[in-house]
């Protein structure tokens, strides 16, 4: 039986709102944080959300009967409790698959995140998780190479790998920051990295730096017998100057190039990434702007999202937090999506923040890149948390070494490299850290300074974004 | 500055050439090569010898002793097969792998017997 058109402003609840609903598994899932304004109830607000970010507009249209609406628009089909908080409650919504473009990232985000977050009836909206089904994840491009793949170019195995930030990050001629970069590889690092702003300022020009730092690298690698990288940041303002940067660093036979994929933006980091495998270069990604999205626990979209879609539009690292060093980190939640980088198959895990399976199908995994405020004390933590496959990015915790950065770096390396070999034998690191760290030190005048150096700095703010629980 | 040590790796010295995972901590007794092994066991990796001169070392492709010791679980074995490589080449550096067939990788590599330097 045809509809007929009654024009005027139905409630969102009649339309979208529907408990009954049964999910498929070709459906994107998202579940959001929801405040409603006064007044609007869990059910409105849900369909409200549901609505804005699928098929809905604020009033009937005639044109809604030339379709199928029923068919397209997405829905809110579970409302729940958010634990410790009156005011908040999670809104579960599943879109049907036509509503997406394949393999668009960028379409999918600009629905489900676009204007409904402005939107008047909610006071703040956070999407805390989506569900990616697998012909949306086998549509996507995916990790350049992935982590076996990087494995195997770079010859590490069995450990964490190990970078630093070069600091100061801005300021260094080309030929000086060349040479923070060859002492921090020759001491034992496997990688040093550009920090995410250094693009081509006038002090030292992308060209310049590529060629110091490759030179570093070369001659590192030929004194260690150990393959070597250096995160050289191809980000630039347009898509023509990235590609001539990342042209270049090919042409340096340089292993590794970087993108702050949130600044460059998700297309052209997406076009970058499928650079990147055609020309067997390792793509590492920095997340600089990130908090300005997932730091307020009521408002904007959870890291663990920007995770998820990193993952489709594809990286070989990605920047992760620490848990133990100077960023926010809250732990489970860290792991819970390190897990969501690295695995092929992820269970709904509320305890870690995981509010949906997730079937990566095929797709590689991301290295996570702990980075930010470590040292050598950190290092059995570290290696306890992130386990082998992982990036530990050191930045003072090497430069600061007072005999340098050979020293800072043969340091880190022989932490690790501790640490390893005591997780093998079957101790417990969080337990034996520091014994396990000062036996090591016998060998290693540089470890032993390193310890003394840093020994008192502790890192003890209260994370402001913590996991959702009755004790927040 | 005086307290400021130098850090003495050198390109002029083959000493300085490092060989992976542990090659940075002093090389390993009897007991603790055992442990390391019972760790590639214990995760069901399929243990495998491989061999080289130390001036090769940077190559994908050492020599491989004999082939890989698919489904070995006994540890006295792994060993004895380690140091019958070493005995037939002792100037080699000889590693251990642990192949880890599900992910397509290797879940452990490192050099068990360190060759003379070249």
């Amino acid at each position: 039986m045809a509809k007929t058109y009654d024009a005027g402003v139905k409630e969102y609840r009649s339309t979208y709102w529907e408990p009954d609903y049964t999910l498929k598994d070709s459906d994107i899932l998202a579940v959001f944080k929801v405040i409603p304004q006064p007044g609007v109830s869990r059910e409105e607000a849900a369909a409200a959300v549901a609505a804005e970010s699928s098929t809905g507009t604020w009033t009937t249209v005639w044109t809604d009967l030339l379709t199928d609406l029923d068919y397209y628009k997405g829905r809110a089909y579970a409302i729940e409790d958010v634990p410790g908080s009156d005011d908040a409650f999670y809104a579960f919504i599943a879109y049907p698959m036509d509503l997406f473009e394949e393999g668009s990232v960028v379409n999918v985000f600009t629905s489900i995140v676009g204007n409904v977050f402005g939107f008047k009836a909610v006071r703040s909206l956070r999407l805390e998780d989506v569900r990616f089904p697998l012909w949306f994840v086998a549509t996507c491009f995916g990790p350049p190479h992935g982590i076996q793949v990087e494995r195997d170019k770079m010859d590490k195995y069995g450990r964490p790998l190990l970078g630093c930030t070069i600091k100061p990050k801005l300021g260094l001629s080309a030929k000086n920051y060349g040479r923070a970069v060859y002492e921090c590889l020759r001491g034992g690092l496997d990688f040093t990295k550009d920090d995410e702003n250094v693009n081509s300022q006038p002090f030292m020009r992308w060209r310049d730096r590529f060629l110091f730092c490759q030179e570093a690298i070369d001659k590192a690698e030929a004194e260690t017998g150990e393959r070597k990288g250096h995160y050289m940041n191809v980000t630039a303002p347009t898509m023509e100057e990235v590609y001539k940067r990342a042209e270049f660093a090919k042409e340096l036979k340089t292993p590794i190039i970087m993108s702050d994929y949130l600044t460059l933006g998700w297309a052209a980091h997406n076009s970058l990434s499928k650079w990147c495998r055609d020309n067997g270069l390792l793509l590492h990604v920095h997340r600089a702007m990130h908090a300005v999205l997932d730091r307020n626990p009521n408002h904007g979209i959870n890291f663990r999202v920007l995770a998820k879609l990193l993952r489709l539009l594809g990286g070989d690292h990605l920047h992760s937090g620490t848990v133990v060093g100077k960023l926010e980190g809250d732990r489970e939640a860290t792991l819970g999506w390190i897990d969501l980088l690295r695995d092929r198959h992820i269970k709904e895990d509320r305890s870690r923040g995981i509010f949906f399976d997730q079937d990566w199908g095929a797709m590689p995994g991301v290295f996570p890149v702990a980075s930010g405020g470590i040292h050598v004390w950190h290092m059995p933590a570290l290696v306890s948390i992130f386990g082998n496959d992982s990036v530990l990015q050191f930045g003072g915790g090497t430069l600061g070494h007072p005999w340098g950065n050979a020293a800072g770096a043969a340091a880190n390396r022989v932490a690790l490299e501790a640490c390893v070999q005591a997780r093998n034998e079957g101790r417990e690191l969080e337990k034996e850290g520091k014994e396990i760290l000062q036996n090591a030190a016998k060998h290693s005048p540089e470890l032993k300074v390193a310890m003394e150096t840093w020994k008192e700095i502790k890192f003890e703010f209260d994370t402001v974004d913590k996991l959702d629980t009755q004790h927040r | 500055m005086s307290k400021v040590q130098d850090y003495t790796s050198r390109l002029s010295d083959p000493a300085s050439r490092r060989m992976g995972t542990f090659s940075y901590l002093p090389e390993m007794d009897d007991a603790q090569i055992r442990k390391q092994v019972e760790w590639i066991v214990k995760h069901g990796w399929n243990p495998a010898i491989e061999h080289t001169e130390p001036q090769f070392a940077k190559s994908n492709y050492w020599y491989m002793w004999k082939l890989p010791m698919f489904g070995e679980t006994d540890v006295d074995a792994i060993l004895a097969e380690l140091k019958a490589c070493h005995d037939a080449n002792p100037d080699n550096h000889v590693r251990l792998i642990g192949y880890n067939n599900y992910t397509q990788s290797q879940g452990a590599n490192m050099v068990v017997y360190r060759g003379t330097p070249v």
